[in-house]
């Protein structure tokens, strides 16, 4: 990323994210009537210079190393912190955008503000200059994260690893009713070709041969098992399911040919087109099946366009 | 044509996939099987259709193509909206009918012809 990108994203991360993304949740806070006395020991056991003061979860104000320094010189009696805190607040609440925050330290120059649960009304957690940072320190690595990821070039994987044969495995159960997750099986073996530089016109067909495999195993197979194997020269994938079986195999791979019920019609499929889908993206296509066992198909696509 | 501009000219309602909507179109497809969308729709293709369901969406990524218009005003169900977030997929929803607005498109030059 070059630096005017870099700016940029960290623009739009302050809006993108909230207050409470960054915002301290544990926070040693005092009670109205702890002492005054008490209260140097106490922020310093802490490594603190305030503490916000809570009675029930409510902020009732902020007792600081200041106000206890004044305290000292006006040589006062002791008594509670309530009598001594300050209570004219700056308060953020929770669901606003960082970029609030960071405003707020501009304008007013404090070191921390209390943050408030909108909801409950009550103390959420304290924000400083230092929790922005970190917060946004770690969206961008969390984003630096998503682009390596999606910049992984795999592509010379199989050149890479060195031994007499090598393959990869990627191995999913479909569930039996899964019409409704559309394709999932699909769409994450085509994400993990991606990630190995596989071509995308090759991908393409992977992804529609798989999808349509997918959706006969939800419709009529009751769930099943898609494997999908590369080596450096092709893609075999295998479907297997245990249910009805085909009748008429020959009939299947007419294209037209359909025994779907309704209520899949409905939804767009089983327009007698799956299986010549598959044929037209791969090679090769094997399907050996028996009446009341299941069936099982294997799909070979060379991974070289040809 | 850009999708932005088949957007205003056809005063369609943006339902997902804003930041794609520069996509270049020049071609269409139109159908309600997805069978037939993945077999015969191509790479940037805009499809349009009456399906409102997650599979629409799993096929137009797949097929690569450049968005979704949805017909009379039917609208993606909610999964298929959270897909389509997900996968930046502009879907657009046009109170119009399959007919009328396949004819509009064509009008724009954008035509159902291969290659």
């Amino acid at each position: 990323m070059n630096r005017l990108k870099q700016l940029h994203k960290v623009q739009e991360l302050v809006y993108e994210l909230k207050i409470r993304d960054a915002a301290v949740r544990e926070v040693f806070t005092m009670s109205p009537d702890t002492m005054m006395t008490q209260v140097r020991q106490m922020l310093r056991g802490q490594k603190i210079t305030a503490a916000p003061v809570i009675e029930n979860g409510t902020l009732l104000g902020i007792v600081s190393v200041e106000d206890y320094i004044n305290w000292l010189q006006e040589g006062a009696d002791d008594c509670p912190v309530s009598e001594r805190m300050s209570r004219d607040l700056v308060t953020m609440y929770d669901d606003e955008p960082m970029v609030f925050a960071i405003q707020n330290f501009e304008k007013y120059r404090y070191y921390e503000f209390p943050v408030i649960n909108r909801k409950s009304g009550k103390l959420e957690g304290i924000i400083t200059k230092f929790d922005v940072l970190v917060a946004l320190l770690k969206a961008l690595d969390i984003d630096y994260y998503k682009m390596e990821i999606g910049q992984y070039d795999g592509t010379h994987f199989f050149n890479d690893v060195s031994a007499d044969q090598s393959r990869l495995e990627f191995a999913y159960s479909v569930p039996k009713a899964g019409i409704g997750a559309g394709g999932e099986v699909a769409s994450k073996l085509k994400r993990n070709l991606g990630y190995l530089g596989i071509h995308p016109n090759i991908i393409r067909r992977v992804a529609i041969a798989t999808y349509e495999a997918e959706m006969n195993l939800v419709i009529y197979g009751g769930g099943g098992t898609i494997r999908a194997n590369l080596d450096g020269s092709c893609i075999r994938i295998e479907v297997a399911d245990e249910g009805p079986g085909i009748e008429d195999i020959d009939a299947v791979l007419e294209p037209g040919y359909s025994t779907a019920p309704a209520w899949v019609r409905e939804l767009g499929f089983g327009a007698g087109m799956g299986f010549s889908n598959i044929q037209n993206s791969a090679q090769e296509l094997d399907i050996t099946s028996a009446v009341g066992k299941g069936t099982r198909l294997d799909i070979v696509i060379p991974l070289e366009e040809s | 044509m850009k999708l932005e501009d088949i957007v205003r000219k056809l005063d369609l309602e943006v339902t997902s996939g804003e930041k794609n909507l520069d996509r270049e179109v020049t071609r269409g497809y139109a159908s309600d099987l997805m069978s037939d969308v993945i077999a015969n729709a191509e790479k940037n293709d805009i499809s349009v259709t009456l399906q409102t369901h997650l599979n629409t969406v799993a096929v137009a990524s797949m097929k690569e193509l450049a968005g979704i218009v949805l017909i009379n005003g039917r609208r993606p169900e909610q999964e298929t909206l959270k897909r389509a977030v997900q996968e930046a997929m502009p879907i657009l929803v046009s109170p119009l009918s399959a007919f009328e607005v396949v004819g509009r498109l064509y009008g724009f030059g954008i035509t159902g012809m291969k290659g």
